[in-house]
């Protein structure tokens, strides 16, 4: 077009009129009734694309091969009683990691938890050698869970305070307490119920420990209410947009305070749980699980600055994590070298999809 | 531009002051000269990493990767003097911060170039670099049996009475003045924290300034590194674990903002003399060194409620008797 | 290429353009954003950039200034060709604007906030103070500030704030200042402040392209006009030749009448009474009654109070003190779900924060602040209810979508603002106050929104309309409630107001 041409007169057109407007995200053709003419999908059409590309999918493809590659290396892998081992292993750190999941979700973090698992297990260690028994025990531990659950939930929801920093100070004061408290000693003296919640199994086959039943009963319904009630729906609001979700008639605080009691509980029940199984309370007891834990759930999909992920993928998650961990020490490879392969597998679940996506994009020019 | 103190460093620093004179009373020995510098120089390494760390934090990010690059860094220098026991010092230091400085610029890559966030990727290369520690060391423990006299002696040397860890580490922080000060780039880093799209419209490049501090943070941990396997004679796996978070807690405490844009060089230091003087004061009070974790975590919230308290940025003020009733509250 | 202006505005003749762009194309996945769009500036004039919201104008500024790069085109400026990939390169060819966010840095002096991005350094490579706080002295010296270059910048009020803006486009002497919406905030003698300051840029011979939706300030301070529809380039001309009406129909494409569907209502019984409402700040003394049926318009200058008084009539931000009534009998309302239980629903002035959760999709929005009506046993959701439902209200607010799960973010903002709006008629309210509820959507979406309104009113409801559009309050209201610093000012029925009066009495006035 020649742009030269000296100007009109008159504000007339100079150039076509524009074609169809663009789809969807353009703007509106100002018309009063458009409604009888347009008809909405109830659903979004089905698109194998979608299906292929989703994060779940990687994750049971990740799954199968970490299956795969152990059975191959470690004849002892599918032995079910060393499956039994594997699951004892990961399962206290699963049930924590679904409660950090829907913390995750609404844009709030916890890395207080492996402390509260000390805290929980100190107490219920004081309880024990002065006398109470297996049912008071998991009282407690429940209950002491809930208790610095809701000191970190007051600290974010009521002050107002950013909860990395809550829980980065919380971690030192739970775990700072329970070394002041223990020094260098150990309390080993626990009631044989409590060991025997955290040593034996439910049914006897398969015969996976406790601790994996409960896991999977908790996961069950931390998908029914997430992906299905309206308190899931009120999770996604907050995580996506915590001041629309407010102006919403959402109790956005409250159910944020929920969640630090619901994670804090989650770490009591991780500590009725490993104090059982290991019959014993460090003051290092459960140390670094905060960081396992959040690499599990941002493994699993949930994204780190809140609004999206799904139970599911954390459970997959759950098992990459647990059972790259186990195929490895079963070929005698020491845990601190798994880091290396963990934080990789972190990392790279992360990188490949955002870079494999940056590639057709750059294909689709 | 702003005064090189505000007041809320001020009262930290009188708050370290009072605590000091309080030990003191107990405990005369604490407030010697020879003390007090001891103290300084146990806290070089922790103002120099908290220095760092804060370059990160106002720029809304987070580096969980600190200590681990530390102990990594730490126990390839000792490996390679080992295996060259004649290498200079020099030539070791700048090494310790070129392989720190190599993985800070991994982070600064992976959160720069693919926009992962920071506290993912840091997660994850802490997690790599601690594991690395084991592999190139084949699980062995270095002790000072395996080092060199001139490796193991740098950090214990004094010049006119100071000892090198404190002169490493003022003269860090004086570098980490300058920058943030008097130059465009610290300026700039200030900019993206407070407000990351306005930064944008003035030119100023988010990408660039993140691969430039967390490789900054990685150097300085590399250095880090050297001094604090040269100084304790030792280096294997685990050597300063748990260490990212004090080093994060000295920047809360020092009114470095989590959410960017905000903090001090001088309230970082004084956020790191606090931890410190804490640290040393314990053990001459006979309080138990236990103590030290619990204390650190009870600051870190007090620290961060203050913060946050003077932060608040108030309503606005639209009745004219609220804003008469403002003015007249700030004369 | 003389800077100095050898024609007058308004004649025939015109010099080389100083800025030429043509064939410029910028798409964006799904969406073309422009496509062989041109534009001309001159010296010494202002060019006026007209088009509807999401028409381009956006995102040709940020071609301009380097926040995009066009996928084609080419840009002249004074006779040489240029490209321009960041802001830096905008700087070095003369460009420099106001953007429509502010941007601001809180926690930085005035100076570095004029400067970011430019400061002056020394040999050293260190910032030259110096300079800096001289330079920034002028710059506010020049523009009349009352405040100095050292001063923080949180310290400062929006109005002061608004200087700090224009300071920093004036202090790359560029040759070409764009100003993008820059009145949005501005009171009546702010907005006077600004033009002085335009006019006195023209005499010094630099283009200025300026971009805003109010026409009497196109035709107050503007030589030319360029107009954009869906991304292309529509139209250009001087301003003396052509009229509001002219440009509207260019706008849309077709040509509009402000009509708006007020319809006559029989006015019912009292719904929603308010006594004394205030808090500390920021309101006081708010008293009024809205009747069944009825549309109150509440009108004032930005930061008068009235979002402020309704937001914490829907508990957001809970009053101090006051009554309110609903139906006659007194509610307590201390959060928005007790707001939203006693009746009450509020459309948010900033849809894309308070309003819409763009990442979720519609069906989701719908439902987000009626989720108990579409719960069935122990909490789950009825998902037959819940389409049904969104169908229902979709149909009725003729939303435009591919499917209902379509995310918020996928839709145009009247869309969007419909979503919003039947997220809120979901909760089956009685009273509904709707902030600006057509700021910042196309024209089309506009009249579906006035026209809901009325059906609304005509089926009962009590309506609150908070506009700063004259207009609109005027055309849709029963009576007109004008606000001013944080107070009822006065009280208009639909015969008594005329916009002189409303005007008057919203700057202070006592006409």
């Amino acid at each position: 077009m020649s742009a030269s041409e000296p100007m009109a007169d008159l504000p007339l057109p100079h150039s076509p009129a524009p074609e169809a407007p663009p789809p969807q995200s353009g703007p509106n053709q100002p018309t009063s009734n458009q409604s009888a003419r347009y008809t909405v999908l109830d659903r979004k059409p089905f698109r194998l694309v979608d299906l292929l590309l989703a994060w779940e999918t990687i994750l049971v493809l990740l799954l199968v091969a970490v299956i795969g590659i152990n059975t191959w290396i470690s004849p002892y892998f599918l032995d079910v009683f060393n499956l039994s081992d594997a699951t004892s292993n990961f399962s206290e750190k699963a049930i924590v990691a679904l409660a950090m999941a829907l913390l995750i979700l609404v844009g709030e973090i916890d890395l207080s938890v492996a402390a509260i698992i000390a805290l929980s297990s100190l107490i219920m260690g004081l309880a024990s050698v002065a006398g109470v028994g297996t049912f008071g025990l998991i009282v407690i531990g429940l209950s002491v869970g809930a208790f610095a659950g809701a000191f970190n939930g007051y600290l974010v929801t009521a002050i107002g305070l950013p909860s990395i920093v809550v829980t980065i100070g919380t971690m030192s004061l739970f775990r700072g307490i329970a070394q002041v408290v223990l020094g260098d000693q150990a309390i080993t003296k626990y009631p044989e119920g409590l060991q025997t919640l955290g040593q034996t199994t439910l049914l006897a086959v398969p015969p996976l420990p406790n601790s994996f039943y409960i896991f999977v009963v908790l996961a069950v319904v931390a998908g029914l209410v997430l992906h299905r009630t309206t308190a899931g729906r009120r999770l996604y609001a907050i995580g996506n947009n915590p001041v629309a979700a407010r102006f919403s008639g959402i109790r956005v605080e409250r159910i944020r305070f929920t969640l630090f009691v619901l994670s804090g509980l989650a770490s009591g029940l991780a500590a009725v749980l490993l104090t059982g199984r290991i019959g014993s309370t460090r003051p290092n007891i459960a140390l670094g699980w905060e960081l396992e834990v959040v690499t599990m759930v941002v493994l699993g999909g949930v994204s780190i600055s809140g609004g999206s992920g799904t139970i599911p993928g954390v459970v997959l998650a759950v098992f990459v994590l647990g059972l790259t961990t186990f195929g490895m020490s079963l070929v005698n490879v020491p845990g601190i070298v798994i880091n290396v392969l963990l934080g990789l597998l972190l990392i790279s679940a992360i990188a490949v999809p955002l870079v494999v996506r940056g590639i057709l994009r750059g294909l689709g020019r | 531009m702003t005064s090189i103190v505000t007041r809320r460093e001020l009262v930290l620093a009188a708050i370290i002051v009072a605590m000091a004179l309080l030990i003191g009373l107990r405990t005369p020995v604490f407030l010697t000269l020879n003390n007090i510098l001891f103290v300084v120089t146990d806290t070089s390494v922790l103002i120099m990493m908290a220095l760092a760390q804060m370059t990160v934090i106002l720029t809304r990010g987070i580096d969980l990767s600190v200590a681990a690059n530390l102990a990594l860094t730490g126990m390839l220098v000792a490996l390679l003097s080992h295996a060259h026991p004649g290498l200079p010092i020099p030539i070791i230091m700048l090494v310790a911060m070129a392989i720190g400085g190599g993985l800070g610029l991994v982070n600064g890559l992976l959160v720069a170039g693919l926009g992962i966030p920071p506290i993912v990727v840091t997660l994850g290369t802490m997690s790599i670099y601690r594991g690395a520690i084991f592999v190139v060391a084949g699980g062995a423990w270095l002790t000072s049996k395996d080092m060199t006299d001139a490796f193991l002696a740098f950090p214990k040397a004094e010049f006119a009475g100071l000892s090198s860890l404190t002169l490493v580490a003022a003269a860090v922080t004086i570098g980490f003045f300058v920058l943030m000060t008097l130059t465009r780039t610290g300026r700039n880093l200030y900019a993206v924290g407070g407000n990351p799209v306005a930064a944008r419209y003035c030119g100023v490049s988010l990408p660039k300034l993140q691969v430039l501090v967390y490789t900054l943070t990685g150097t300085i941990s590399g250095l880090a590194g050297y001094l604090w396997v040269a100084r304790f004679g030792i280096a294997y796996a685990d050597i300063a674990a748990g260490y990212e978070l004090t080093v994060i807690a000295s920047c809360v405490i020092g009114g470095v903002s989590i959410a960017g844009g905000i903090g001090s060089v001088p309230g970082t230091v004084l956020g790191a003399l606090f931890l410190g003087v804490v640290a040393n004061a314990l053990p001459l009070i006979n309080v138990s060194p236990f103590w030290q974790m619990a204390i650190s975590g009870a600051v870190i919230l007090a620290a961060v409620i203050v913060n946050t308290r003077s932060e608040w940025r108030p309503r606005k003020l639209i009745l004219r008797e609220a804003r008469r009733a403002a003015a007249g509250g700030q004369k | 290429m003389s800077i100095t202006p050898d024609v007058q505005p308004g004649g025939g003749e015109y010099a080389d353009p100083i800025l030429r762009l043509s064939g410029v194309s910028k798409r964006f996945p799904g969406v073309r954003a422009l496509e062989g769009m041109r534009l001309d500036l001159y010296a010494g004039h202002t060019t006026a950039l007209v088009g509807e919201n999401g028409a381009g104008k956006s995102t040709l500024v940020k071609i301009l200034t380097g926040i995009y790069t066009p996928d084609t085109g080419t840009l002249v400026v004074a006779g040489k060709e240029c490209e321009i990939h960041s802001p830096r390169d905008a700087w070095a060819d003369g460009i420099t604007a106001i953007h429509q966010e502010p941007v601001m840095f809180d926690d930085l002096s005035v100076a570095e906030n004029i400067f970011m991005g430019h400061m002056p350094v020394t040999r050293r490579g260190l910032i030259d103070w110096t300079t800096l706080v001289g330079r920034t002295n002028e710059l506010l010296h020049r523009i009349e500030a009352d405040f100095s270059a050292k001063t923080p910048l949180k310290r400062l009020g929006v109005a002061q704030k608004h200087m700090v803006e224009i300071a920093r486009a004036l202090s790359h002497d560029a040759r070409i200042v764009i100003m993008d919406e820059p009145t949005a905030a501005l009171s009546a003698r702010e907005i006077d402040d600004l033009f002085r300051i335009i006019a006195d840029l023209k005499s010094q011979g630099r283009a200025i392209l300026f971009i805003s939706h109010k026409f009497d300030e196109i035709f107050r301070v503007a030589d030319r006009w360029t107009c954009l529809r869906d991304g292309h380039h529509v139209g250009e001309g001087l301003i003396s030749e052509t009229t509001e009406d002219d440009l509207v129909k260019l706008m849309v494409g077709r040509s509009i009448d402000q009509v708006f569907p007020k319809r006559h209502v029989v006015i019912g019984e009292p719904v929603l009474q308010v006594e004394g409402l205030s808090n500390a700040t920021e309101y006081a003394d708010i008293s009024f009654t809205l009747h069944r049926g009825e549309i109150l318009g509440f009108y004032g200058l930005v930061g008068a109070g009235r979002s402020e008084a309704m937001q914490g009539l829907m508990g957001i931000s809970p009053p101090t003190q006051g009554t309110i009534r609903i139906n006659a009998k007194r509610a307590a309302i201390f959060a928005p779900a007790d707001a939203i239980d006693a009746g009450i629903a509020y459309v948010p002035e900033d849809r894309q924060i308070q309003g819409a959760v763009t990442p979720l999709g519609i069906r989701e929005n719908m439902s987000l602040a009626s989720l108990g009506k579409i719960a069935g046993k122990g909490g789950f959701v009825d998902t037959h209810k819940e389409l049904a439902r969104t169908r229902d209200l979709g149909a009725k607010l003729a939303v435009k979508a591919a499917h209902w799960d379509q995310k918020l973010m996928e839709l145009s903002g009247g869309n969007q603002q419909k979503v919003v709006i039947a997220k809120w008629l979901a909760t089956k309210p009685q009273i509904l106050i709707l902030d600006e509820p057509t700021k910042g959507i196309d024209i089309g979406s506009k009249a579906a929104v006035h026209a809901i309104m009325a059906d609304l009113a005509a089926e009962g409801l009590g309506i609150i309309l908070i506009s700063s559009e004259l207009p609109e309050v005027m055309g849709m209201s029963d009576r007109v409630v004008v606000m001013a610093e944080g107070r009822i000012a006065r009280v208009f029925d639909r015969a008594g107001a005329t916009p002189e009066k409303i005007v008057s009495i919203a700057t202070g006035g006592s006409a």
